[in-house]
């Protein structure tokens, strides 16, 4: 149990920064998510925690402890590695107690340091298995097990659901978040899910291209996306985004697409925008729906297009449709069965778009 | 016979004929030798046949289990030294990240000279007047030493031709076997706190262990049957000193002549040989094992 703070933290590939300057403050016991598209630093981020690549410029401190020059061995944080990275030639026992044993624990305290931990994660039963007669699920378990066991200040993930298919994902899933409650520790996930991110984090970290995009908690990053990029990364499916210009149209001002469509800018952002701005213009897939199976929004902007392709979900109905040349995706949650070819009445809910400014990706 | 010519049988003949002549027939007929009193100056003696007597002569023949015993030993040290200098070398090797082609190239040297030549070269450095070692020990003061006439010292200097020579045959192929090993396990060894001595034991030396054992198979092979760096330097001798099994059986079948003879040494010899492959490859199942591999 530590808190983990970076400053200025920097990190080189020959003359690529792949981490550039972050600050990031992660609270006690806090289940922090970075996440960002590969190549994002995020990995890098985390081993630089870990102790396993060095800091080439900043500070990491966990606890009260600056541990630039310490060997991971010396930092009591334990990772859970994406190929779970067990011990091929000991049993799941031995895996357990190794760090146990290399810090000159006594055998019985080990064994009952192992039995909790194996009870936690339910691998009672294997102990006595090498890896290579575990499936997928039970090695990334044995592999959390051995990061319990040692009572760390820190808990390191590093895309540890990866490797397993969807159904066990969702399984692992739950159960990190349970084992997050259980032992109550600060965890550092990294991930490329953004799912993952949604599901576990108390507070999620999006990192692009070595840089902070933005930290909030999971809603705060849903609802108020800072830049386009965190936009169209949080939520599935993706952002609908439409590059159009700000023009002034008698007193208001409006949004003119590439395709030529007029749409107005929502009351609130009206003082915001200035004439010929370049901007992004996004909107989710819930808050365009057909009006006829829906409630029209207070302030609405309505669009009659064909349906190119409709997929029924049970709950929901996901729509894809044409606005101009760009396709968009609406879902609604009313069961009614739309065909390919079916031309509908959309209403765009205006209150709840989002205005991006094209030069700085920052939101409006 | 129609059947016989259209069959898998047929296709499988020229490998062995081929086979039979090159192996089984020069067995056979070696074997049938080692039970005649063959002598290559007396054709006629190949034909005569005397049962086990030169078996019976050899289990009481102390000059032969003194070669037998000292190969033994040779094996047995130079195979640990070269094991201890090979893992030395590669490890090294594996850590730097400049040049390394370049010295894994270089390493292996040794091994593109015909042992003849580094049999002389050898004999060279350690020749008693005028080689090279000597004077560097007069240079400063030091003594002479008998290199090559001391029991020890000459035993010892064939075993330091013999490592530098094939050394890099153990570093190469344990090179190759650290440059396999999968980055995650070690690197959670360092977060669960070892320290660089902690995961070499108990990480890098398991995933290592089949490939020691696949380079002392090969390694004992070659030097139970070292021949050439040491007839190249001692030829056996001083009085016997350094006589090794080959170099023993080749003076017996080719300068005394005893064919019979020798041949009934040479398959003793290679129960030698079978038992250290087969105690290697044992333990190199058992290291596989461990690793869960197969």
């Amino acid at each position: 149990m530590a808190k983990v703070t970076l400053e200025k933290v920097s990190k080189f590939y020959g003359n690529v920064e792949a981490v550039k300057k972050i600050d990031l403050e992660i609270t006690d016991n806090e289940f922090l998510v970075l996440v960002g598209p590969s190549g994002c630093g995020k990995s890098s981020t985390l081993r630089m925690i870990a102790g396993l690549e060095e800091i080439d410029e900043g500070k990491i401190i966990i606890g009260e402890k600056t541990v630039n020059e310490l060997e991971p061995r010396e930092r009591n944080v334990s990772m859970v590695f994406q190929n779970y990275a067990l011990y091929p030639h000991m049993t799941v026992e031995e895996n357990l107690g190794f760090s146990l044993k290399i810090a000159g624990m006594q055998k019985n305290d080990i064994d009952k340091r192992v039995a909790e931990a194996a009870g936690i994660l339910d691998i009672d039963e294997f102990l006595q298995r090498k890896p290579a007669q575990l499936s997928g699920g039970q090695r990334q378990r044995v592999a959390m097990g051995r990061a319990i066991v040692r009572r760390p200040d820190v808990f390191l993930f590093d895309e540890p659901l990866s490797n397993l298919d969807a159904k066990l994902r969702n399984q692992m899933r739950t159960e990190i978040k349970r084992l997050h409650q259980k032992v109550k520790t600060t965890i550092v996930y990294v991930t490329h899910d953004q799912v993952e991110a949604m599901t576990l984090a108390d507070r999620i970290v999006i990192m692009k291209d070595g840089i902070i995009e933005q930290i909030g908690t999971p809603l705060e990053l849903f609802e108020t996306p800072a830049t386009k990029f965190v936009a169209t990364f949080i939520g599935s499916p993706s952002m609908n985004m439409i590059s159009s210009t700000i023009k002034k149209d008698q007193e208001k001002y409006i949004m003119i697409t590439e395709d030529g469509l007029n749409i107005p800018v929502p009351k609130s952002k009206q003082d915001v925008v200035k004439e010929g701005q370049k901007i992004s213009f996004g909107f989710r897939a819930e808050d365009i729906v057909p009006l006829k199976f829906g409630n029209k929004p207070s302030q609405s902007w309505g669009h009659k297009s064909k349906v190119n392709l409709s997929e029924p979900l049970g709950t929901e109905t996901l729509i894809f449709t044409n606005f101009g040349k760009i396709e968009i995706v609406s879902r609604m949650f009313t069961p009614e069965l739309v065909r390919a070819g079916d031309e509908l009445d959309f209403a765009l809910n205006l209150e709840r778009t989002y205005l991006f400014d094209d030069e700085t990706g920052k939101a409006l | 016979m129609k059947k016989f010519l259209n069959g898998p049988w047929v296709l499988l003949l020229p490998t062995v004929i081929v086979l039979a002549c090159v192996v089984f027939l020069p067995l056979l007929i070696s074997l049938w030798t080692s039970f005649t009193p063959f002598k290559l100056t007396r054709p006629d003696t190949l034909y005569k046949f005397v049962g086990f007597r030169n078996y019976e002569r050899l289990f009481g023949n102390y000059d032969f289990w003194v070669a037998f015993g000292r190969t033994v030993l040779f094996l047995t040290i130079a195979l640990n030294l070269e094991l201890v200098f090979g893992l030395g070398i590669a490890l090294l090797i594996n850590k730097i990240t400049y040049a390394q082609k370049t010295l894994r190239t270089l390493m292996m040297f040794p091994m593109m000279f015909s042992p003849i030549l580094v049999g002389f070269q050898w004999k060279y450095i350690f020749n008693d007047n005028i080689g090279l070692l000597n004077n560097f020990l007069r240079e400063f003061g030091i003594s002479p030493k008998p290199w090559l006439v001391d029991t020890f010292l000459a035993n010892m200097s064939i075993m330091a031709a013999e490592i530098w020579s094939s050394t890099s045959v153990f570093a190469i192929l344990l090179l190759a076997g650290l440059m396999g090993i999968p980055k995650d396990p070690i690197e959670a060894a360092k977060v669960d706190g070892c320290n660089s001595w902690q995961v070499f034991k108990n990480i890098t030396l398991p995933f290592l262990m089949p490939f020691i054992f696949i380079a002392m198979t090969i390694r004992s092979l070659d030097v139970a049957r070292a021949y050439d760096i040491v007839q190249m330097m001692t030829g056996g001798g001083p009085a016997k000193r350094t006589e090794l099994l080959w170099t023993l059986i080749s003076r017996t079948g080719y300068v005394d002549a005893k064919m019979g003879l020798a041949n009934a040494m040479s398959y003793i010899s290679i129960f030698l040989s079978i038992a250290f492959t087969f105690f290697f490859f044992y333990k190199l199942m058992e290291a596989r094992k461990i690793l869960s591999y197969d």
